[in-house]
Formats: C-alpha cells, sequence, structure tokens
C-alpha cells in the first residue's frame, strides 16, 4: 500500500470518526438535556441574561478549585 | 484608598472601540474610492500623474481588505471581547493588574502593527499573498499581538467566578485558535537574505522581502486554506459569538435553544476548515479535494443555519421588538444576511455554477453581503449595545439610528444586486461561443456592459460608508448624551430621539 493510498483511508477514517462522535454529542445532549453537574444545559443561556458582576452564577466556580 | 464596590472595567474595550470605528471608515473610504475607480478609471489618477503610484487600484486593494478585516474587523472582536469576557465570567479586569497591563499591551502593540501595515503596504511592500501581503516583520509582529489577545482569554477564563464556559467564549477560542494556525502555517516565508541562489549569490534583495516555504499548486492550497478560513474564523466564528451575547441581552430573551448552540458550534468547527478547496475548482489542485472543497461547503449550510435560526427563533413572540428597536433590527438583519450569504456560498462552491461564477464580480458580491450585511451590522449592533454601558450615557439619537439602518440596508442590497447581475452576465459572456468555438466577446465588450453595474455598486458603497459616519458620530455625541442609571442598561438600551 503506498502513501496516497493510506492517507485516503486515514482521510476516511478520520472524518467517519468525527461524524460518529459527533452525532453521538447530539444524542447525549437531547437526551441527557443535563451536563455532568446536573445543570440543564437551557439554563446557560442565563450566563448572558444575568451577567452583572453582582449576579448570582448560574453554576459558581467553588473557592476549592480556584 | 475609597472601597468601592467591584464594577466591570471596559478601558480596554474603550480602546478598541475608537479603532474599530477609526479603521472602519478608513477601510470602507478606500473601499468606495475602488468602486469609483473601477466605474471611472480617471478616479486611479485623482490626485495627479505624480501621486499615482499611491491612488491606483492595485496600491489601494489590499490596503482596503487588509482595513476591514484586521482593522475594523479584528477591532471590534477585541472590543467585544474585552467586554464580553468579563461579562459573562464574571470577572473584572480590575481585579487583575496583569491582566490590565496585558491588554493595555495589546492595544498599544497592535496599533504599532497597524501603523507598520499601513506605511508598507502604501510603499508598495507586500508578499502579494492575498489576505497575508504583510512582509515577515510585520508577521513577528501580528503573532506577538495575537499571542496578547490569547494570554487575554485565558487569564480572564483562569480567575472567572461562573465554572461553564458561556457559548460566546467558545467562539472567541475557537477564533484565537483558529487563526493562529491559519495565520503561521500561510506565513512561512524565508528573507531573501538567507537564501542563496541557484548562481550562488548570497544577500538577495532589501532585508524585509521574503519568499513563501510553498510554491506552486501547494502554495495555493495552502492559501485558500488559510483564505477561505479567514473567513471562517474571523467573519464567522467571533461574529457568531458577539450574536450570542448581544442579541439574548439587548432583547431580555434566553437563546431559542442553548443546545442547539453547542451542536453548532462542533459542527461548525469540524466542517468548516475542509471547504477551502472551493476557491481552487477547475485548477491544478486533486480533483477529490476540488470534490471535497464543494460537498463541505454544501453541508456547511446546516450548522450555519443552525446558529441564524437560533438567533430569529430567540425573538420568538417578540417580533414587536424588531419593529421597535433599531438596534434589534440591525441584529436581526445581520442574522438574516448571515443565513443568506450562507447558502448563497455553498451555491457558488457546486462545480457546475462555478464555472459560470468563478472569476466573476458575483463572488465580489458574495463577499460584501456577507461584510456589509452580516459583519458590519453586527459589529455596529454591539457597539451600540456597549456604548450606554461603558460611557454610563444614553444612546444620542434613536431616528439617527433607524435613517442609518435604512440608508445602509439599501447601500447593502444595491450592492449585491449589480454584483449578482454583473457576475452572471460577465460568466455567460466569457463562455459564449460561435458553432467553431471562437470566443463571442472580447474582455472589453464585457467592460463596456457592466460599466453601469459598477456604478450602482459604488453608489451602494458610498450610502453603507454615510451610514457608518453616521453611526461614528452617533457614538461620538453618545460620550456626551444624556447620563443613566444602571436599572436603564438591564436590557433595551436607552436611546435618545
Amino acid at each position: 500500500m503506498d502513501i496516497a493510498q493510506l492517507q485516503a483511508y486515514g482521510y476516511f477514517i478520520l472524518t467517519a470518526s468525527l461524524v460518529i462522535v459527533l452525532y453521538g454529542y447530539i444524542y447525549h445532549l437531547y437526551t441527557k438535556k443535563r451536563d455532568a453537574d446536573g445543570v440543564d444545559y437551557e439554563n446557560y443561556s442565563n450566563m448572558a441574561l444575568k451577567d452583572d458582576i453582582v449576579d448570582t452564577p448560574v453554576s459558581a466556580k467553588s473557592d476549592k478549585e480556584k | 484608598m475609597v472601597n468601592r464596590p467591584l464594577e466591570y472595567d471596559y478601558t480596554i474595550a474603550k480602546m478598541f472601540m475608537l479603532t474599530t470605528i477609526v479603521l472602519g471608515i478608513v477601510g470602507m473610504l478606500i473601499g468606495v474610492i475602488l468602486a469609483f475607480q473601477l466605474a471611472f478609471p480617471g478616479v486611479n489618477t485623482i490626485l495627479g500623474e505624480g501621486l499615482a503610484e499611491y491612488t491606483n487600484f492595485s496600491r489601494l486593494r489590499p490596503l482596503h481588505t487588509d482595513a476591514v478585516i484586521f482593522g475594523f474587523t479584528l477591532s471590534g472582536v477585541f472590543a467585544t471581547w474585552y467586554y464580553v469576557g468579563q461579562r459573562v465570567l464574571k470577572v473584572s479586569m480590575a481585579e487583575s493588574a496583569l491582566l490590565m497591563f496585558l491588554g493595555k499591551l495589546h492595544f498599544w502593540l497592535y496599533l504599532v502593527v497597524v501603523v507598520a501595515v499601513v506605511v508598507s503596504l502604501f510603499a508598495g511592500v507586500t508578499t502579494s499573498k492575498e489576505y497575508a501581503e504583510f512582509e515577515w516583520p510585520i508577521d513577528i509582529g501580528v503573532v506577538v499581538v495575537w499571542v496578547l489577545f490569547g494570554m487575554s482569554i485565558f487569564g480572564l477564563i483562569g480567575i472567572r467566578r461562573e465554572k461553564s464556559l458561556y457559548i460566546s467564549v467558545w467562539y472567541y477560542i475557537a477564533t484565537f485558535l483558529g487563526i493562529a494556525m491559519l495565520y503561521l502555517f500561510n506565513n512561512m516565508e524565508i528573507p531573501t537574505m538567507l537564501g542563496t541562489s541557484a548562481a550562488g549569490e548570497s544577500g538577495i534583495g532589501a532585508w524585509y522581502h521574503s519568499v513563501s516555504m510553498y510554491s506552486g499548486t501547494n502554495d495555493a492550497l495552502v492559501q485558500w486554506w488559510y483564505g477561505h478560513n479567514a473567513v471562517a474564523f474571523g467573519f464567522t466564528v467571533p461574529i457568531v459569538a458577539m450574536i450570542y451575547y448581544f442579541l439574548p441581552k439587548e432583547s431580555g430573551q434566553a437563546i431559542y435553544s442553548y443546545k442547539l448552540s453547542l451542536l453548532s458550534f462542533w459542527g461548525l468547527m469540524f466542517v468548516y476548515l475542509w471547504a477551502g478547496g472551493h476557491h481552487l475548482l477547475y485548477s491544478t489542485v486533486p480533483d477529490w479535494m476540488q470534490t471535497m472543497g464543494s460537498i463541505f461547503s454544501v453541508i456547511l449550510i446546516l450548522p450555519s443555519w443552525g446558529s441564524a435560526i437560533n438567533m430569529l427563533l430567540t425573538m420568538k413572540g417578540e417580533w414587536q421588538q424588531v419593529a421597535a428597536s433599531p438596534l434589534i433590527k440591525f441584529m436581526i438583519l445581520a442574522s438574516t444576511f448571515y443565513m443568506f450569504s450562507t447558502l448563497e456560498g455553498p451555491i457558488q462552491a457546486i462545480k457546475s455554477v462555478n464555472a459560470i461564477a468563478h472569476f466573476t464580480d458575483w463572488i465580489v458580491g458574495h463577499v460584501h453581503d456577507g461584510v456589509l450585511g452580516w459583519v458590519g451590522f453586527m459589529i455596529m449592533a454591539a457597539l451600540f449595545h456597549m456604548a450606554p454601558r461603558v460611557f454610563k450615557r444614553e444612546i444620542y439619537s434613536k431616528s439617527l439610528m433607524v435613517a442609518q439602518f435604512w440608508i445602509q440596508t439599501l447601500g447593502v442590497v444595491l450592492y449585491f444586486t449589480s454584483m449578482w447581475i454583473a457576475g452572471i452576465t460577465q460568466g455567460m459572456m466569457w463562455r459564449a461561443h460561435d458553432e467553431f468555438g471562437n470566443l463571442a466577446y472580447s474582455f472589453i465588450d464585457t467592460v463596456t456592459v457592466l460599466h453601469p453595474y459598477y456604478v450602482i455598486r459604488g453608489v451602494g458603497g458610498l450610502l453603507y460608508l454615510v451610514g457608518f459616519l453616521m453611526f461614528a458620530y452617533n457614538i461620538y455625541k453618545t460620550m456626551s448624551a444624556r447620563p443613566v442609571e444602571d436599572h436603564e442598561l438591564q436590557n433595551a438600551s436607552p436611546m435618545g430621539a
């Protein structure tokens, strides 16, 4: 197998796996509806709507993590 | 020292707002001059034969494209980042002396690079690669400025209070990473003073000259991988970042579907990078690569429309706001033009359509309905939303804004319709032949036919520039308009009559 053929197979496999990952992600978003922290994805819109510095964060970064 | 409550610090956002407006005027003014040069060649020597070297079309053209891409648009991206970034991460620039220093350095070095670009392009010093005309010393400056932008992004993220990153921040990060990769690879070049010719000469040419590390078809491929993705990561990704923040905020409506925004993001990232090949249809690049460019361009409709429809649906049940607020009008029209140009682009990338469209004015029309309708409108809307908040004053005049909106909309429509007709006429005339295969028309025949459309395009561009000057005046007057209280700044921006 010459290099061009290897490149072609490599390219196809890469594209196919990216498609699978993308569709897997979409499936995850719409079935789980919440992220790992249990926050509904739709609540994240509030990051823009309630964005004063004194507003409560949607999901605060704890001091421990800082 | 007085113990004041913590506030967002817009010092750097304001600096970049200034360059957005100034470089916008410069870039658009040169664009209008170019449009009239094409319609009336005498404009090439408008300042006399002696200065023709500096006023001719070919000298000014890169100044126009680079001023609007790297001047107006990038300044707008930086200005909005230094505004949106703080707000959605809930952290103030004032909390970090280091970030404030880096931000100021970012601005001042950016200004130095802008001056270097303007002087060198006016002097005719160029690598002759489209949208990558800067010679190597300037490229190094660009990289430093870009790294500072990255440090600001990741620095602010590092000290954030909000754990998750809002969708706009993802898009800003993608802008940073995308442009960093593209710019570095496409600008790989060897200063000629370091090279040795076949005849053994060394130290060739001026110290600032260079040659690309790629040549022939490879150079074309890398150039259009860069060129098209400069559109992706300069004109699309950061502008989507803006609309995802400014439209919900100004209208007070939550994004229609946050999940759709996430999947559109990854869809766009996945698809866009493969589409550049459509610039090289019917050229010497491998056929499979051309086909891939076409196919990915068509698929690109999906993630683009995912974001655009998400924005239009955000206004669901709130369409009266579009009628009432000129600021929302700008954003809704921007989103509509985004849909329009992301449908038009894929159509042009289909091989059989491209056979007519390639090298014609239709391509120029496509670029301009994207940048005037989508990029320009969104950046102006963003600055209109930011102005009352950074100056703590109402927008000077709502009626001026409304007038500006309609003048510019008319300008954009005149621009792209004239270029559609001109482009298709041109494409058909170039192809026309008699039964023996002799071409039916010479080049000058097309020029004669296209003249009226070039005049219309010039007028369209002029209207847009007039609207932009009205925008600049409105923002300038906002700095001394009626002061407003914080509670007036929650959603809809306060505007004077």
